[in-house]
């Protein structure tokens, strides 16, 4: 516990567990075990929770403000001390304290983290798991911060706000799942970007008769396909029967979903086989390596290639496309970035932590680190991207609708408990698509009627 | 000696005595009330609802059934998971504590390099999770690895749901008979060495001496390995969670209790309704084996 800096703080604890509430379900869990029983639990730091005032300080803030971080990985964490660093040095008064978690622990306790004492600001990502945490209370209105952002499109405040109208997100960087490959293994063999599914697949014949797996794939963790089920159904079926299958709205015995297994059954064989063996690193490598000619997957794909002139070798475009009706104007491009939580220790800094991470100084600071994202502040300058983050930049901007991914973009238990074996139970056997969508439909239900 | 004031119940001991007695009584029976009983209770209570880990308890729905129902009819990696983990207790009972025994029994015999290969065997039992994943890697990866370097095959070990369940086992066998090995070791150091002489004198071969003198006198040891083999492999759980969280054929009912608690998933009733399965199962087989421990006594 850190001490009470005044008498409110002081007296706010005196205020018995019980009515707090927050304490209450700390201790169910605690007495269901749970979590406890999985060696799951305490990832949250010792803190309490009281109000503070309203609305983004236009002067001087002071105090302590808290930073609960997922970017556990040595270049990513150093980055968000720099920025971090730098929103101390332009507020003097202020400290920040960063709390960071590894990556994945984060995400998978994130329930019990926000419930429990969260930090004043976190790191999250758009979609619908945010609105979900809107909806629940457990993450805090910054429409006010909103009312000063600049520089954001109208596509990204559409991606932070939540299902009431109001913002409780702001983001930081985002990247696009393309389809990516080496420039210099299409120049050496003569091979042509292709525009459409003929293409792609007379691209993957020729690519099988020069020696090359036309698809890099890997799915031993079970997300990395989902990724390919999102490019397919943009094609097929387009943004908006997408985006209310994710929510649930749509059956998946449609005949429109079993398109989208149909095509993908059909480019299947384009596809490196045993591929639930095999990690998404794997996979990249088999790139890197030019053993296969093209990846579908995020642009961090280039965390697997060295710096310099093998990751300007590296070049993408978007999945070719499907059906001309709906067109190529969908992509998938995930939003990084923080929100506060419900009831932050320090809310005059925390809202004004995020609104200087909305602007273009913080965000450049964070794509020192990791050149395989961009920023999402029109107003960064891109002078310092590389060329493939400039491409990716320009490729994000010229899309009509932004998805985030499956597994961000639908509920969780959904993706992870339904969808993941499902996907990979299709890649094992892509010949019983009605079974298959028949199967997914009666979890769905289930799911989505609780 | 034993004295001659007759005791006369609780009354004989003084206040302090009485404080201490009941302290040791309750504080014990308070924490297995709170960290065994109301776990488990509180599973089975909420695999009646939907609850999904947010909320008070005040929010949480009852469904009756319908997560029991759902897991049998309609929730695919279910079935696959019973059945193995049946073949991981068979596999574990009939190969690996025979195979730790047998390390025993040859170390303890003094080979040449002993203490070597006592290491050597007990080494997985200490190594961490993490670098068990980390090595088994290196061996089973379809690209990279080193089983498939050396035979210049091209089997997914770990990807293919026919291979990776064996791949998972032999990992598991590693681990297990170096656990079970050094258990037995220290039970027969233990066995008084005038047995095997005089059943030596008597013309008994070694084979004979160990099923018939050995193997009998070691009794609390063969339980404590039984048993010790038991609940490793119900427990069974982080081996195939490192490799690749229990899906695509390495289903087992832990992995998947934890897939659907832990994490954001959060379905908190239907993972309780796993678990409660689980509870269910490992009772029967705890009760046969109290029954044939208890008759034998």
């Amino acid at each position: 516990m850190t001490r009470p800096s005044n008498e409110a703080e002081y007296l706010a604890r005196m205020v018995p567990p019980s009515v707090r509430g927050v304490d209450r379900r700390t201790l169910l869990r605690g007495a269901l075990g749970v979590g406890a029983l999985l060696g799951a639990g305490g990832l949250a730091a010792c803190g309490s929770s009281d109000g503070g005032g309203t609305g983004v300080p236009t002067g001087a803030v002071t105090g302590t403000v808290t930073v609960g971080s997922n970017q556990s990985d040595a270049v990513p964490k150093a980055a968000v001390q720099a920025y971090m660093d730098a929103f101390q040095k332009a507020n003097s008064g202020t400290t920040v304290k960063i709390n960071t978690v590894d990556h994945n622990s984060f995400q998978e306790n994130i329930n019990n983290y926000l419930q429990g004492s969260p930090d004043d600001v976190f790191t999250w990502f758009a979609g619908y798991r945010m609105q979900f945490f809107a909806e629940k209370g457990l993450a805090g209105d910054i429409s006010d911060v909103w009312a000063n952002i600049t520089g954001m499109s109208d596509a990204l405040k559409k991606a932070s706000t939540g299902a009431d109208g109001k913002q409780y997100f702001v983001p930081m960087t985002n990247y696009p799942w393309a389809v990516f490959y080496r420039k210099s293994v299409f120049q050496e063999k003569g091979y042509e970007v292709p525009k459409t599914l003929d293409d792609l697949n007379a691209l993957g014949a020729q690519m099988k008769k020069d020696g090359l797996d036309p698809i890099a794939f890997g799915d031993k963790d079970g997300w990395p396909a989902m990724g390919t089920f999102d490019q397919i159904n943009l094609r097929v079926n387009g943004y908006d029967f997408h985006v209310s299958l994710m929510a649930g709205k749509e059956d998946w015995t449609n005949p429109k979903v079993k398109k989208v297994f149909d095509t993908w059954a059909g480019i299947l064989p384009l596809h490196q086989s045993d591929s639930l063996g095999r990690t998404w690193q794997e996979a990249a490598q088999s790139l890197q390596q030019k053993k296969s000619g093209m990846y579908v997957l995020g642009s961090f794909l280039a965390q697997q290639f060295t710096k310099g002139a093998e990751q300007d070798d590296l070049d993408f475009f978007g999945f070719p496309e499907i059906d001309s009706t709906i067109g190529t104007d969908a992509v998938e491009a995930p939003i990084d970035g923080y929100m506060m939580s419900a009831r932050p220790k320090n809310e005059p800094a925390a809202k004004k932590l995020l609104q200087y991470i909305s602007q273009p100084e913080a965000q450049l600071l964070a794509l020192k680190a990791d050149p395989s994202v961009i920023a999402t502040n029109d107003k960064a300058d891109t002078s310092g991207y590389t060329a493939l983050q400039k491409k990716s930049a320009e490729f994000v901007k010229s899309a009509k609708s932004i998805t985030q991914f499956m597994d961000r973009d639908t509920r969780p238990d959904f993706a992870s408990t339904v969808m993941i074996p499902a996907i990979q139970s299709f890649i094992k056997n892509p010949k019983d698509i009605d079974g298959l969508c028949t199967s997914i439909q009666a979890q769905k239900k289930s799911i989505f009627g609780s | 000696m034993a004295s001659k004031r007759r005791y006369r119940g609780i009354d004989q001991l003084s206040a302090r005595d009485k404080i201490v007695v009941a302290l040791m009584v309750v504080v014990p029976t308070l924490l297995v009330l709170w960290l065994v009983w109301l776990p488990a209770i509180g599973s089975v209570l909420l695999s009646f609802t939907n609850w999904d880990g947010i909320g008070p308890l005040s929010g949480i729905k009852s469904v009756g059934l319908q997560n029991y129902r759902d897991i049998a009819t309609i929730y695919p990696p279910f079935w696959p998971a019973i059945q193995h983990n049946l073949i991981w207790l068979a596999v574990m009972f009939f190969i690996a504590t025979p195979l730790g025994m047998l390390f025993a029994i040859l170390v303890d015999r003094g080979v040449a390099g002993t203490r070597f290969y006592q290491t050597s065997i007990y080494l997985p039992v200490v190594l961490s999770l993490a670098l068990i994943g980390f090595i088994w890697q290196l061996i089973y990866s379809r690209d990279q690895g080193l089983l498939n370097a050396i035979t210049g095959g091209t089997t997914d070990w770990y990807g293919d749901p026919d291979v990776n369940l064996w791949a998972a086992l032999v990992a598991a066998t590693w681990r297990h008979s170096g656990y079970i090995m050094l258990l037995y070791l220290a039970g027969l150091k233990g066995v008084d060495p005038s047995l095997r002489e005089a059943a030596k004198i008597d013309g008994a071969s070694e084979t004979t001496t160990f099923f018939r003198v050995v193997f009998p006198v070691m009794r609390p040891i063969n339980i404590i390995v039984l048993v010790v083999t038991f609940i490793e492999s119900l427990r069974a759980f982080d081996l195939v969670w490192v490799i690749n969280k229990g899906r695509n054929g390495l289903e087992l009912i832990s992995t998947l209790v934890t897939q659907n608690v832990v994490g954001e998933a959060s379905r908190i009733g239907f993972g309780s309704a796993l678990a409660t399965i689980m509870l269910a199962i490992s009772s029967v087989l705890v009760f046969i084996y109290l029954r044939i421990a208890m008759k034998e006594d």
